[in-house]
């Protein structure tokens, strides 16, 4: 194997030794501390988190690497970090600070509107959004070695991740019950290489770990994801952006495990004070996942 | 039909699940209490995070039942995360898991993911794949603790009486010598039940 083809195929292993797991974004070394204990398998390292973001508005960019160091510095679990669609100096520069995962994210305002990342040319691994089963095979054929739905982020509302999500295992399902021969023109209407929907059509899943993302709030979210399917999730501004972060961190993570016990996910979903405040997806103005296709 | 049963409350659980079965041997995942409720003749701690695992085992009160089965000499079969999970100490000071095996271990010992690598090392006598991601190895093996494999001067797998942990991945290679090595004490421990 080459050392391009190993390092990819260590990547993607790594992803999955996060299954079962939570990801949070954290945006000071303190949060990252409060993140792990309560059971985060990795962290996403932010200065603002994405209710902030749509908030403040303006160009949102890759975070201080002098920021990021400190949070790799707090814990032992991995760091990740999150560049611009496209902006493949912002992945170098993670890539200098030996980040775990680079999230190229549609949180962060796009840096190309054409291109992505050509994720190939990195030793460090990269996560990406996808809505559907042509835009995750095609951020796999870029070198992706994990994938997340978008899902809507800093809004709060489950829908759109939950509408990714099923969009992607139908579509999963379709090519598995396609005839060898029409493997060709599916690639074709999907726009990804066909080799991949050879292997989706064999393997019934994607070729990598998919984790759900954008809009998980709460212990009945997480548990949602699971069952539709989802490896993991990544908990964005839910946790910190609610009334008891920490409680409501372990409390997902114990959804995560036991997606399928309803009288722990009842006992998990008591008493955990506010919830993040959310926006429906009507009524906000600018929709992060319509970025990169 | 022997029964393993394989923590799943994060991590590449499947992936062992996946093997035992290629292997013609009952797997069962353990995510909370009433799953040990029938038998169970071994043990495997997969890969993942520790630090979660460990959360998750004592909050689903899972942490005590299993260290007692352990501590009865239940065969088991730490991979990565489940070595730290195994080792008696931690370098740093931070506190132990079941601590039941004699060995000090590095957790994210070569570094971060760009650390992580695949060689060959011999193992029991043999040359085996081994994969390590983030992965920690053994810094001291004491009492009755025996070295089994080293790869450039490091110590990555040990065992102790039925304990048999390894820094590295074998569920991840199409290898079964560490698996063989897991059986063979899991057969030995049903002979002593009977």
């Amino acid at each position: 194997m080459s050392e391009n083809n190993e390092q990819y195929r260590l990547n993607k292993e790594l992803a999955q030794m996060l299954k079962g797991g939570v990801i949070m974004d954290v945006t000071t070394p303190e949060q990252a501390r409060i993140a792990q204990e309560a059971g985060a398998c990795a962290v996403m390292a932010l200065e603002r988190i994405p209710a902030d973001i749509r908030a403040a508005g303006g160009v949102s960019r890759m975070s201080d690497p002098a920021m990021i160091r400190s949070i790799q510095e707090a814990v032992s679990i991995p760091v990740m970090a999150k560049c611009r669609i496209g902006h493949f100096a912002e992945a170098q520069i993670l890539e200098a600070i030996e980040i775990d995962y680079i999230d190229e994210s549609e949180v962060l305002s796009p840096a190309d509107d054409v291109y992505h990342v050509d994720k190939t040319k990195f030793r460090v691994p990269f996560v990406c959004g996808a809505k559907d089963l042509g835009e995750a095979l095609r951020r796999i054929a870029e070198g992706a070695s994990m994938i997340r739905t978008k899902g809507e982020p800093g809004t709060g509302d489950i829908v759109q991740a939950v509408r990714h999500m099923r969009k992607m295992n139908t579509q999963i399902r379709h090519i598995v019950s396609l005839r060898e021969d029409e493997l060709y023109e599916e690639a074709k209407q999907l726009g990804v290489p066909y080799d991949l929907v050879k292997q989706v059509h064999e393997s019934g899943r994607l070729p990598v770990v998919n984790f759900a993302a954008g809009g998980v709030a709460t212990p009945a979210d997480a548990a949602l994801m699971m069952q539709l399917g989802a490896e993991g999730v990544f908990v964005g501004s839910g946790i910190f952006k609610s009334g008891d972060p920490k409680k409501r961190a372990a409390a997902i993570v114990k959804a995560v495990t036991n997606y399928n016990d309803s009288k722990l996910l009842a006992e998990l979903s008591s008493g955990l004070g506010e919830a993040m405040v959310g926006i429906n997806e009507q009524e906000i103005a600018l929709l992060m996942a319509e970025r990169g296709k | 039909m022997m029964r393993v049963g394989v923590l799943a409350v994060q991590g590449a659980f499947a992936e062992h699940i996946a093997v035992l079965e290629r292997l013609g041997v009952g797997a069962f995942e353990i995510r909370k209490l009433s799953d040990l409720d029938g038998s169970i003749d071994g043990l495997i701690l997969p890969g993942g995070e520790s630090t979660v695992m460990k959360k998750l085992l004592s909050d689903l009160e899972l942490f005590l039942p299993l260290k007692k089965l352990i501590d009865e000499g239940l065969p088991v079969l730490g991979t990565c995360a489940g070595m730290i999970l195994l080792a008696r100490e931690i370098d740093g000071g931070e506190a132990p898991c079941f601590g039941t095996m004699d060995i000090t271990v590095r957790r994210n010992a070569y570094g971060r993911q760009l650390g992580s690598f695949a060689c060959t090392e011999r193992f029991d006598g043999k040359e085996i794949p081994m994969r390590f991601i983030r992965a920690p190895y053994v810094t001291r093996v004491g009492g009755s603790a025996e070295i089994l494999s080293e790869h450039d001067g490091k110590i990555v797998a040990a065992r102790q009486g039925r304990q048999l942990a390894a820094a590295f991945h074998p569920e991840l290679d199409d290898d079964t010598t560490v698996f063989y090595m897991f059986l063979k004490n899991v057969s030995d421990y049903i002979d002593s039940k009977e």
